[in-house]
């Protein structure tokens, strides 16, 4: 049996690699996604105050710090057994949708759009930000300004771009000033123009990945999200909702609090990456997808008028339950839309501007949990404290974690259809790590996002020896 | 009875009563000298050796806060030697404990954070400790972090001379030295703490501070803190 091994896997946030497991006569036998990298927050935590967890866990990641500072905030709420005030409920979720407009952004026109644009098997030295930016300036233009729109929301509101400590136990550190509203409020025309451009040439130019489209993730999966009591979208509060792949509802109004009875954690020897399932399914069975492709599958509407027209056209072209990862692109553009409209609505509100935004309490219970949507997917954090607050226990279960079961599977898939054999083209690996790329994995914080890190693929014969060595610099 | 004296620093010729500190001279006189174990109102003890300076016949360096001045004395409080020195004290307060700036709460508004940034400390040459030191949040409104601890001394100089509680002792010596209340009882079964505040105030760093505070919450300012402590500067 030999391997192709994919080390590191480009454009995607941190730091993995791909295994290509061929057999005797050549064929994709199967294909493993390693996250080689191990952080352990859940144990630098122990012994800290839970004051400080917020801002410390915002630490694993400098994509989507903000949503671990969501999440987390609301399992100290929990601890300090504290009603935050309405005004701060909805300025989290402003600077949480903030955050998935950049993220988005950066996923798709940084990461992903070299392969769309210039296509999967065209040359990797160019197929990059800055190749797009030469040859379609104005959709580079694009992801820019929607990655600078997102972050200077979360600028203005929680003081910097990376890391705020605005978002606290029992609220948020400060209210949001009047001239700080308007500024946000100016830049959402320009934001929504350019959402939709990019949205119109995604559309116009589908049928060019019929064939990706077709092999990439595309299996029936169950999906979950956080919906609103509404059938809206949530994203910073909510229930959790899980359908499978006819929209039967497995759960509907899920506690978060209670989510170690739905979900179970399995560890692969070959990863440093939990694989999460559907508990009452079992492993693998339980496989489920979260992010933006298996939120757009569980709510019923996300609920502002531009982005449910767009969302009735992606169901009217897709089918009411798309089940291949490749539209997690789709999805992703759409709910840029979605964010920058609920980011308006929230902020027309003249309520936002309340100065009541933070409740302090002591410590009252010695648990908690919270939950947010991080662009990616669900996000839980879970402490045990003790009476005095110190951290006892942590543990995270991120987005990348939920999507495992299905990254894998996604990749061998890709394999399976594209590889044949040590003698493999670039353009074909390109699309093993591509499908990957359509999750957004954040596999922590570091990024590379215009892909500088060179590729290696190692054929290994059955004895261990490597008998084909490709290279590539940068891509 | 305090008599007047001349002397030099840097290059000035200044006068001082002879009860005055080589600090207190060079303030006087608009010569900055860093300082972290100090605090106006407060018996100095030469404690973080921060304000150490050069003077003429001597090989040994002089901490500033606690050198009374003496007649002709010439004094030197900025070189190429004292900076390196200061850098270097600088960076072993770093290194004793488990500093981590980011996500402190003092983060921003820390005065060892400070004086790093003023003498241009970008980076570590010696290895870090790393001790396991624990947090004490055993008290109903402040929280003790070991881990951020200078043992500068300035709560147990507040709480002793201007609260008279006395509730902070140092124990141990070296690395192992810890900032202990009440002979060692976890500070929340204190029974000498009037909960008055004044150590959080005066804490130079994050090793003290109320508890629920956010990192980098900033807390009162401390430039009036001469004023809580009862004292006046001198004129």
């Amino acid at each position: 049996m030999s391997e192709i091994i994919i080390e590191p896997v480009t454009r995607i946030e941190g730091h993995a690699k791909i295994t290509i497991f061929l057999d005797d006569a050549g064929e994709v036998r199967d294909a493993h996604f390693h996250v080689t990298q191990v952080r352990g927050f859940e144990r630098i935590a122990q012994g800290r105050p839970v004051h400080e967890m917020p801002s410390l866990m915002a630490r694993i990641c400098g994509i989507c710090p903000v949503s671990h500072l969501v999440a987390s905030a609301k399992a100290c709420d929990e601890v300090l057994g504290v009603s935050v005030p309405p005004v701060a409920v909805r300025l989290r979720r402003v600077i949480n949708l903030a955050q998935i407009v950049q993220s988005h952004a950066l996923s798709f026109f940084h990461l992903s759009s070299p392969d769309l644009l210039l296509g999967f098997d065209s040359d990797p030295a160019a197929r990059n930000i800055t190749g797009v930016a030469e040859h379609a300036p104005e959709l580079a233009r694009d992801g820019i300004a929607l990655r600078k729109f997102g972050q200077q929301i979360i600028e203005r509101l929680g003081g910097k771009r990376v890391h705020p400590a605005w978002v606290v136990p029992g609220g948020v550190s400060a209210p949001l000033q009047p001239d700080q509203r308007d500024a946000i409020l100016a830049t959402i025309p320009d934001a929504r123009a350019r959402a939709i451009r990019a949205l119109n040439w995604f559309k116009a130019n589908l049928a060019d990945w019929a064939e990706e489209a077709a092999r990439f993730g595309s299996f029936p999966s169950l999906y979950m999200g956080l919906v609103h009591e509404t059938g809206n979208a949530a994203y910073s509060d909510g229930e959790l909702r899980i359908v499978d792949q006819r929209g039967k509802r497995l759960l509907d109004g899920g506690d978060p609090k209670r989510y170690e009875e739905y979900f179970g954690e399995s560890v692969e020897p070959w990863s440093y990456l939990k694989s999460t399932y559907y508990k009452p399914m079992g492993y693998p069975e339980g496989i489920y997808r979260v992010g933006p492709l298996a939120r757009l599958n569980v709510v019923d509407q996300l609920g502002t008028e531009a982005a449910d027209q767009e969302l009735a056209e992606y169901r009217a072209r897709l089918g009411r339950y798309p089940n291949s990862s490749f539209h997690y692109h789709w999805a992703r553009l759409i709910e840029i839309v979605h964010c920058i409209d609920m980011v308006e609505e929230l902020l027309a509100d003249p309520d936002i501007l309340g100065s009541d935004v933070r409740a302090r309490a002591a410590i009252n219970r010695t648990e908690g949990v919270g939950v947010s949507e991080a662009p990616r997917g669900t996000l839980f954090h879970h402490y045990k404290v003790d009476q005095d607050g110190i951290v006892q226990w942590v543990n995270l279960v991120i987005a990348t974690g939920h999507n495992n079961l299905a990254m894998n599977r996604s990749v061998a898939q890709v394999a399976k259809h594209y590889v044949k054999g040590a003698d493999v083209r670039e353009g074909a690996l390109n699309r093993v790590e591509a499908v990957i790329r359509t999750y957004d994995p954040c596999l922590s914080c570091s990024t590379h996002a215009v892909g500088q890190m060179p590729m290696e693929v190692d054929i290994v014969d059955p004895d261990g020896a490597v008998v084909r060595r490709l290279s590539r610099d940068g891509g | 009875m305090s008599e007047v004296r001349t002397l030099v620093i840097d290059g000035r010729d200044v006068a001082a009563n002879s009860d005055q500190t080589l600090l207190s001279v060079a303030r006087e006189n608009g010569i900055a000298i860093p300082t972290l174990c100090h605090l106006e109102g407060l018996t100095d003890i030469g404690a973080c050796r921060l304000c150490m300076v050069e003077l003429e016949g001597s090989k040994k360096l002089l901490p500033a806060c606690v050198t009374q001045v003496q007649e002709g004395m010439r004094v030197v409080t900025s070189s190429e030697r004292l900076l390196e020195y200061r850098r270097r004290v600088i960076e072993m307060f770093f290194l004793e404990r488990n500093h981590v700036c980011a996500v402190c709460v003092a983060n921003n508004s820390c005065e060892l954070q400070s004086a790093a940034r003023a003498l241009s400390l970008t980076h570590f040459e010696l290895a870090p400790l790393h001790p396991d030191v624990a947090v004490d949040a055993t008290h109903e409104r402040f929280v003790l972090d070991q881990n951020r601890c200078i043992l500068c001394g300035r709560c147990v100089r507040v709480c002793d001379e201007i609260e008279g509680a006395h509730v902070w002792d140092i124990r141990g010596r070296g690395a192992n030295a810890r900032l202990v209340s009440d002979m060692g009882t976890p500070w929340g079964e204190s029974t000498t703490c009037t909960s008055c505040g004044k150590c959080v105030q005066v804490c130079p760093t994050g090793a003290l501070f109320e508890k629920g505070r956010s990192v980098a919450e900033p807390k009162a300012r401390r430039p009036y803190v001469p004023y809580l402590v009862g004292h006046h500067r001198r004129a």
